[in-house]
């Protein structure tokens, strides 16, 4: 039985589409209720949801043998575990923005508002560059234009709310797809189970 | 050892290893907790982390507690001395996941002097007997560093490349291999074996071996390939099995050889880490060869039941004490367990 962990949401379930059609489905997966484990006990797979930034950690720990994870997330915190096929899906990239017409003063930290302080701060360290990182949940756009940063790093799929808010965007960090990542103990002792998926979804990947 | 079944899981266990390592003469090691913090400050690549636990000694000298054995084995080892030891100590590192500094557990193998294939053989043995003890179904799993090494040479990468593709390699990051080969403009050639290095995992015998050989180029890959073809015959020795898996990679900086990682059903991570760290030597100035490897205790979570106790005694304030005594003392003199509860008056 291998255990896969699904980011909630829209990229879970075009994960969970290619993983069906790569013969690896759980039709219980489909059915209403509050269920959070579904399992095909005939193709030995058993799903449940988790919050994407979660997916890493049940993966790193165990606790699922396989997972999809976001690029974003396996740069920010680095979780040990193999990272076996690029889904090409929920393609995006990490990005710096600032407010039109913004340029970079050197003399003082750049302030730094950003979810991904870590991705943030390894880019701008190899940049030589000093900062002042700034922490935020959620709404990032906002920093800028309130005046409590410089600069954002954040995730950029298409640009428009960046020109929306009348930011515009600097520098690519990374481009980001969904990863499949495996457990490293997992790999070992479900050897011949998880290579079968992994090449199963690869071929499905590969028609699509 | 008449009865280790008033031990803990991890105690027995430590017990078993300690025999195992005598078994093979190797001698145990003892060090003091702490050391002069520059010791690890000078040596932060070997070590898996910078977070490091120090207080200013007596004398105003900054000392840390070690978070690393081997770092003090090699400090004070002499050159032209065989050196076989064991260890089993607390070292302060940073828990497995997450950043908090823990008191985790360790045993570990240190072999220093002139390392040959027989002694490189025995510590791999003593890895794989390691992981029996540990318990369930287990995996040892081999790399060499010479190889990885001699792959990168060929093409003549600088150093901040090769670190990008060692870590893919680490991940089993066929995408990231591909896509970085492409970004640094490397040669088809040179882009397949790698592609094919990172699919490589199976059992560690002479066909696997071929497939490496393919991927061999130039006389380091080959040295690292005899290397290995000489080991697996002598591992057979043993009766012991492995697997070759390049996805484990250390710092090119410390490693020059052989490395192996162990893993054990019911751990998600390794619980066993190890390999040829001459290079650590030469920064000390020694000449000597090393090889080693630690074992992460703390990783054992399963706990093998341990008995019940044979007989519950409960007593309240009513009870006459001497009588209790008396009846304690019966059945301790039988051989029997008791625990003693005291219960409330209804």
């Amino acid at each position: 039985m291998i255990n896969i962990a699904l980011p909630k949401g829209r990229l879970g379930d075009k994960a969970y589409a290619v993983f069906e059609a790569a013969g690896f489905g759980c039709p219980s997966i489909h059915a209403p209720g509050r269920a959070l484990v579904f399992e095909n006990e005939e193709t030995g797979v058993r799903y449940f949801w988790v919050k994407p930034s979660d997916v890493a950690i049940y993966v790193e720990r165990g606790a699922a043998d396989i997972g999809v994870a976001g690029k974003d997330i396996l740069l920010e915190y680095s979780p040990e575990v193999y990272e076996l096929l690029d889904l090409q899906m929920g393609r995006c990239r990490m990005a710096v923005a600032a407010a039109a017409g913004f340029t970079d003063i050197q003399g003082r930290a750049l302030r730094v508002a950003t979810k991904f302080t870590n991705i943030a701060q390894e880019f701008y360290a190899g940049k030589g560059r000093e900062i002042d990182i700034i922490r935020l949940n959620g709404s990032i756009e906002l920093a800028p234009l309130l005046g409590l940063s410089d600069v954002i790093v954040d995730l950029v799929e298409t640009g428009s709310t960046l020109r929306e808010n009348n930011l515009s965007e600097l520098e690519t960090i990374a481009h980001i797809t969904a990863r499949l990542v495996a457990n490293k103990a997992s790999y070992k002792f479900k050897h011949d189970e998880i290579s079968k998926l992994v090449s199963e979804v690869e071929g499905q990947l590969a028609v699509t | 050892m008449e009865n280790l079944d008033v031990l803990r899981y991890h105690e027995q266990v430590i017990i078993r290893l300690r025999a195992l390592y005598r078994q093979f003469g190797y001698t145990q090691y003892e060090t003091s907790r702490f050391e002069e913090y520059e010791l690890y400050a000078r040596n932060k690549a070997f070590l898996p982390s910078d977070e490091i636990i120090t207080f200013s000694g007596v004398s105003g000298k900054l000392m840390a507690l070690r978070p690393d054995v081997t770092l003090s084995i090699v400090k004070n080892a002499s050159d032209g001395v065989a050196y076989k030891l064991f260890y089993n100590e607390n070292v302060y590192r940073p828990a497995l996941f997450g950043n908090a500094l823990k008191e985790r557990m360790q045993a570990g193998v240190e072999c220093i002097g002139d390392i040959d294939l027989y002694s490189t053989a025995e510590v791999i043995v003593l890895a794989r007997r390691s992981l029996d003890i540990l318990g369930g179904r287990c995996s040892l799993d081999i790399s060499h560093m010479g190889f990885i090494s001699g792959l990168f040479e060929s093409v003549e990468l600088p150093s901040v490349q090769q670190d990008q593709l060692l870590r893919s390699l680490g991940e089993k990051n066929a995408p990231e291999i591909a896509a970085l080969c492409a970004e640094f403009g490397l040669g088809q050639s040179f882009c397949d074996k790698l592609a094919s290095l990172v699919k490589l995992y199976g059992p560690f015998d002479n066909e696997m071996l071929g497939e490496l050989k393919s991927i061999a180029v130039g006389a380091r890959c080959d040295e690292a390939l005899a290397e290995l073809t000489a080991l697996s015959a002598i591992l057979k020795e043993f009766g012991v099995s492995a697997h070759l898996d390049f996805s484990i990679v250390n710092d090119l900086s410390y490693y020059s050889g052989i490395i192996f990682q162990g893993y054990i059903e019911g751990a998600p991570a390794k619980v066993l880490s190890g390999g040829r760290y001459d290079k650590l030597l030469q920064k000390f100035g020694k000449k000597s060869g090393a090889i080693g490897f630690a074992v992460y205790l703390d990783m054992l979570e399963h706990e093998i039941s341990s008995k019940e106790t044979d007989v519950i005694l409960p007593h309240n304030e009513n009870s006459d004490p001497r009588e209790l005594a008396r009846k304690v003392n019966a059945l301790i003199n039988e051989g029997k367990s008791v625990r003693v509860c005291r219960e409330a008056v209804k």
